[in-house]
């Protein structure tokens, strides 16, 4: 059902009343700053404009809808309590500039987020301020550079990143005035030592490398790759996009990172939100602690304070207004203290179990598993190449018709180097039963492909639109509505 | 077990699928130097009813106080329905649109509101948001370097009036691709126009104007923006976007208007909460679309004709980019631009308009209250809803004292603005009550006779 725009659905003078204050106060401004005609802003009921937003809320697919595999993405559940205890009012009313004395409450939930979040890495200290993983990954890469001009080694401005890598990495090194070094992945999943040893040199600034990787395995060689970069020069930037899949079982600090991002919307759980905010904490080892970004909460004669610039002369300085996405923050510490030490270990345990459960579903019922010799990590690679040769249905094909039997989309054509692939993540808070449904789902999908093509091709049907034109999308730009004249 | 839903039956069932004997296996890749066995320094584990004493007495401690504060952050009314929907999980819980059937209420909401921005900003293309007011500030500084095809400098004239930590945001993030930020004085608590840049033709790509800026003063934006449009530069207004149902929007400033609007979309039904999460909001002229960074969501059809929404002209953005991308972002602050969606839907134009009135008379009574107290002194005329108060003595200690009153009496802006002496930002958004302004009128009364006694 198509749900009209807003706009379609404005009259003029309608009210939705929310507001008090039928006068409109006298304004003491000139008439030359003011505006001349109002903006344009529907015009509509309070009742009206709840039941549209429901509506189109209602055509959405969701984690508290849908089974969400999204690879790389961590779709698990959002605990609803994280959500209410963050809006609370004298969170949510709390202005970030506010004194000290009004903030404790506040500054003593990040204080310690900072500390459990340095506990489950094996890092030395953490900054919160980073507003999504691409930001934590500007923040770190920012460091890395500030460390070698820190050491008046200005010739190092090329960062290595794998070819495996998500394109926020090369997007930052460029961001961050560096040049991009790609480096090819072996067969069997990790990184090519030998082209890496051919790689690092003096201009050298560092690796960016997620572990596990995007190819839902586990770097083995971890430790000699970080001896590699390390006897050059370079320092080890870890994408923590992956973190559920170790946490409690190994740490980044010990694997030789000296710098990392964390998605708090990933592995603890904040919310999404239909494409943000992200959350993107960043910590360091020892060596780069002067660099962190600013602020970050200390404490001082059993006060929590903000240390800034002034207390990290070396700080790279601010990333955000005021101190990062305090309220996601806040979710992120009521998630961590509800699982405790044991139901974080926990969450690694069953997320991995999970994957490598529907990997194996899928392997036996004749599905290509991408590194069919390894263990999934929290995700596994399924590549329809043969199925697309022989029937002509592809990924994308696969993914709109799992839409139509009641199932978000694995992550499709990432990464890059596995052809047809799904990147499949169930995560821990799905039920055998989910994905036993799921797998027999691509099954279905699979055995339509080889009897009726067509029909494939065809999904979705379910949804509230078709295939969409992206091509006329992209063409002929639709940006934004403008009344007929 | 906290949200796992695995019985031990199940469990058992499904080692046996693997083949394997016990969870610990399906770790056996990791070298043995690197595995561990637990977490320390973590505290157990809390059950919902305990996490919420936790928190309901944290977040207690702060609470109560009334609030003069703005900066860049204002405390305003919200409708109960803008987060009751928000929140919906169906919002809450989805991601990214990249599967654009069954995103198009996520999509639709985008589009909706990029229409909004367009129509307060007098812009033709908005993006479905930034992170914050600073970062859009920094990126539109990006693009303008990018799309300025009549300049190559890598240099930005910024006014001294925009946000302190904006200017902070802007160098760390600018400073890596060698683009340098060059402030522009004030005079009086404006840009002074009579200390612009005396040659001919400055080479610079942008102008940055904040108006209203920092400081609450109203800037000359047509003058300044014909000034900068005839020496080559784009012009990028940095706006308060409730101001905007007020004031002269960007895209009308001067002859031709700026070229991109940027800013902070609290104000719009989001909460103060310490500082986030917001969202940062980027509109520019159509010529520009290119250039901008973020997620865009465009209107088409369907494979049946009828129309639809997805994200478009993806080929700008980093996972097909890569470092060729105009950004590394990668996520927009969705759920933020849903609630400002509901929040402007809800005020429409006539509500936007009256809540800026309110705030700009509230905040002129405070002000004019304020200076009438001896030691006190109003700054600036000409201001929206925020007002600099210069006191006979620093600022600090009275600060403090309001704040055991559990008055948060405004900003000290000695640190940023010295040259300003002991100068105090005040702000009283529709939320501040005749009653409570009153309160701190006769405690700052108080609080100025007690200090002058000590």
């Amino acid at each position: 059902m198509r749900e009209s725009l807003i706009f379609e659905q404005s009259r003029p003078g309608r009210r939705a009343r929310a507001v008090a204050g039928d006068e409109a106060p006298s304004v003491g401004l000139a008439a030359a700053q003011l505006r001349a005609e109002p903006p344009l802003l529907p015009e509509v009921s309070e009742l009206q404009a709840v039941r549209h937003f429901t509506r189109l809320s209602q055509q959405n697919f969701s984690i508290d809808t849908h089974f969400y595999p999204l690879g790389s993405c961590t779709m698990k559940y959002n605990p609803k309590i994280c959500n209410r205890l963050a809006m609370l009012p004298g969170f949510a009313n709390r202005h970030p500039l506010g004194p000290v004395s009004h903030g404790q409450g506040f500054m003593e939930c990040m204080y310690e987020l900072q500390d459990m979040l340095a506990a489950v890495t094996g890092m030395a200290e953490f900054s919160l301020t980073p507003m999504a993983g691409a930001q934590g990954e500007f923040a770190g890469v920012a460091m890395i550079m500030a460390y070698h001009r820190s050491r008046n080694d200005h010739e190092r401005r090329e960062i290595i990143v794998p070819d495996a890598a998500h394109g926020t990495n090369p997007a930052t090194a460029t961001m961050c005035g560096c040049t991009v070094r790609e480096i090819p992945t072996r067969a069997d999943g990790d990184v090519d030592l030998e082209a890496l040893r051919a790689a690092v040199g003096p201009q050298t600034a560092g690796i960016m490398l997620t572990n596990p990787s995007t190819l839902g395995v586990f770097e083995r060689q971890i430790l000699q790759v970080a001896d590699l970069v390390h006897d050059a020069g370079g320092l080890l930037y870890y994408d923590g996009a992956n973190l559920n899949a170790i946490l409690g079982r190994a740490f980044p600090g010990a694997m030789g990172f000296d710098v990392i991002h964390l998605n708090l919307h990933k592995t603890f759980s904040t919310p999404h939100g239909g494409g943000g905010p992200g959350s993107g904490a960043v910590g360091v080892g020892e060596i780069l602690r002067p660099f962190l970004p600013m602020p970050v909460v200390g404490k001082r004669d059993g006060e929590f304070v903000w240390l800034t610039e002034q207390d990290r002369p070396q700080s790279i300085g601010r990333l955000s207004a005021f101190m990062g996405n305090a309220g996601i923050l806040l979710r992120a510490y009521v998630y961590m203290r509800l699982l405790g030490a044991d139901g974080m270990r926990r969450v690694a345990d069953f997320a991995t179990l999970n994957a490598n459960y529907l990997m194996k579903r899928l392997r036996e019922a004749g599905f290509q598993i991408a590194y069919p010799e390894r263990r999934a990590s929290h995700e596994f690679i399924v590549s329809l190449k043969d199925v697309a040769r022989d029937t002509g249905i592809t990924a994308m094909d696969f993914a709109k018709a799992l839409l139509d039997r009641g199932f978000h989309a694995p992550t499709t054509y990432f990464p890059l180097l596995v052809p047809e692939c799904l990147l499949i993540e169930p995560t821990e808070t799905e039920t055998r039963d989910d994905l036993d449904a799921f797998a027999e789902a691509l099954i279905d999908i699979r055995e339509q492909a080889r009897t009726d093509p067509a029909q494939v091709r065809e999904a979705p049907l379910s949804t509230p639109v078709r295939r969409l034109d992206d091509v006329r999308a992209a063409r002929q730009l639709d940006l934004a509505w403008r009344p007929a004249d | 077990m906290p949200f796992i839903p695995h019985t031990d039956d199940e469990l058992r069932d499904m080692l046996a699928t693997i083949g394997v004997a016990s969870i610990d296996e399906l770790f056996d890749e990791i070298p043995d130097a690197l595995r561990i066995d637990g977490l320390q320094n973590v505290p157990a584990g809390l059950d919902e009813a305990g996490i919420t004493r936790l928190m309901t007495a944290r977040a207690a401690r702060d609470d109560g106080a009334v609030s003069f504060l703005g900066a860049g952050a204002y405390e305003h009314y919200i409708p109960a329905a803008v987060w009751d929907i928000a929140t919906r999980g169906e919002f809450y819980s989805a991601y990214t649109p990249y599967q654009a059937e069954a995103s198009q209420g996520t999509l639709q909401v985008i589009y909706e509101f990029q229409t909004m921005m367009t129509g307060l900003t007098g812009l033709q293309v908005s993006n479905a948001s930034l992170y914050d007011g600073a970062t859009a500030f920094a990126e539109a500084c990006l693009m303008a370097v990018r799309a300025n095809r009549k300049s190559r400098s890598r240099r930005i004239l910024v006014s001294r009036g925009l946000h302190p930590a904006y200017r902070a945001v802007g160098k760390a993030i600018l400073e890596g691709q060698g683009i340098e930020l060059t402030e522009l004085p004030l005079r009086d608590g404006r840009v002074d126009v009579a200390a612009l840049p005396a040659d001919e033709k400055p080479d610079y790509a942008a102008l940055v104007l904040q108006q209203p800026n920092f400081l609450g003063s109203i800037e000359d934006a047509d003058a300044l923006t014909d000034w900068a449009a005839a020496r080559d530069m784009l012009v990028i207004g940095v706006c308060n976007p409730l101001s905007l149902a007020l004031l002269k929007p960007p895209g009308e400033w001067g002859e031709a208007g700026a070229d991109i609007a940027c800013g902070e979309g609290q104000p719009l039904g989001i909460p103060v909460s310490s500082g986030g999460p917001y969202f940062g909001y980027l509109v520019c002229r159509d010529k520009l679309v290119r250039q901008m960074p973020g997620r865009i969501v465009g209107r088409t059809v369907d494979l049946n004709g009828e129309p639809g929404f997805t994200l478009t002209l993806q080929a700008r953005e980093q996972h097909i980019r890569r470092s060729k991308a105009t950004s590394n972002i990668c996520t927009n602050q969705g759920l933020m631009v849903t609630a400002a969606t509901i929040y402007m839907t809800l005020l429409g134009a006539e509500g936007l308009r009256r809540n800026a009135g309110q705030c700009h008379a509230n905040t002129r009574e405070l002000a004019a209250r304020l200076a009438a107290l001896d030691g006190v002194s109003l700054a600036f005329d000409q201001f929206f809803h925020e007002a600099v108060l210069i006191l006979d003595r620093p600022v600090a200690p009275v600060l403090a004292t309001l704040a055991e009153h559990d008055i948060v009496g405004g900003l000290d802006l000695s640190k940023d603005y010295p040259e300003l002496g002991h100068a105090l930002l005040v702000c009283a958004t529709e939320m501040r009550t005749a009653a409570e302004i009153d309160a701190y009128v006769a405690t700052l009364a108080q609080a100025l006779q007690d200090s002058q006694a000590a």
